[in-house]
């Protein structure tokens, strides 16, 4: 179990609302230790709508990018979906690069991201 | 400012060792003037490359270490991260963007780095990737 919390959540409605406390999420270390508190929330509760804020996120790696991918998946297994937002230009670019913002629902803000769910 | 000779360490399959590694060249090339956009390409190949290196090269083995030399100058960036793993063929690692393999977890750290860097070559083992950033003045 992590001693430094990794993520903030909030509950807005039927959604849960992630924000990534980290700056660099690049090594295995972190982002096990993210991966497994953004698991752990996406399966508590009923509720498997969640938006991921990466306002803070200055750095990320492909094997964030993994995690995100298995996430995702998770969320609709469990009928859910999972929304990203807040993601600088420059990260953003990395979604680009690996296609990855046509898999993933990518919203400039968070309320955008919060509406889309309906 | 930092003098231009090439740099070795040598590290074990450790990630925090790794960290520091990349922290050192990272700094080395902001010491060199280079921008916040080669600083960011920079750090994201270094955790690639060392990564891979640790990850698939070594196979986390503890005994096996990773040897790194960089050379930073106000022309570019040089960096070799050498694993003692018996290397691979990166032609044949599969395009991560097509369709079938979009959702595939892993496999995008090369793509990455050849997307950030001016060369990503490796040598004929695959197990020494060598990473090179030119000054966009240079």
């Amino acid at each position: 179990m992590t001693n430094q919390a990794r993520i903030e959540v909030r509950h807005e409605g039927k959604a849960k609302i992630v924000e990534l406390l980290d700056e660099e999420i690049l090594d295995e270390i972190t982002i096990s230790e993210i991966a497994e508190s953004l698991f752990s929330v996406l399966e508590e509760g009923s509720a498997n709508q969640m938006v991921l804020s990466f306002a803070r996120v200055k750095h990320l790696s492909s094997m964030a990018l993994g995690t995100l991918i298995r996430l995702n998946k998770r969320a609709e297994e469990h009928g859910g979906k999972l929304k990203l937002c807040e993601i600088r230009k420059n990260l953003y670019e990395i979604f680009e690069i690996t296609k990855l913002n046509k898999l993933f629902d990518i919203y400039e803000s968070r309320d955008l991201a919060i509406s889309s769910f309906g | 400012m930092s003098s231009e000779t090439i740099r070795e360490l040598t590290i074990d399959s450790d990630f925090q060792q790794a960290k520091e590694v990349e922290d050192l060249i990272v700094e080395s090339a902001e010491t060199f003037g280079y921008d916040e956009e080669v600083l960011f390409a920079l750090r994201l190949s270094l955790e690639e490359g060392l990564t891979n290196a640790i990850r698939h090269g070594n196979g986390y083995d503890k005994a096996k270490r990773v040897r790194i030399r960089f050379l930073v100058s106000p022309e570019k960036i040089d960096v070799y991260i050498e694993d003692e793993g018996k290397g691979f063929d990166p032609e044949k690692v599969p395009d991560p963007t097509t369709q079938a393999n979009l959702e595939n977890p892993s496999g995008r750290g090369i793509m990455l780095m050849r997307a950030y860097m001016s060369e990503v070559i490796y040598n004929e083992t695959g197990n020494e990737l060598h990473l090179v950033k030119y000054s966009k003045a240079g």
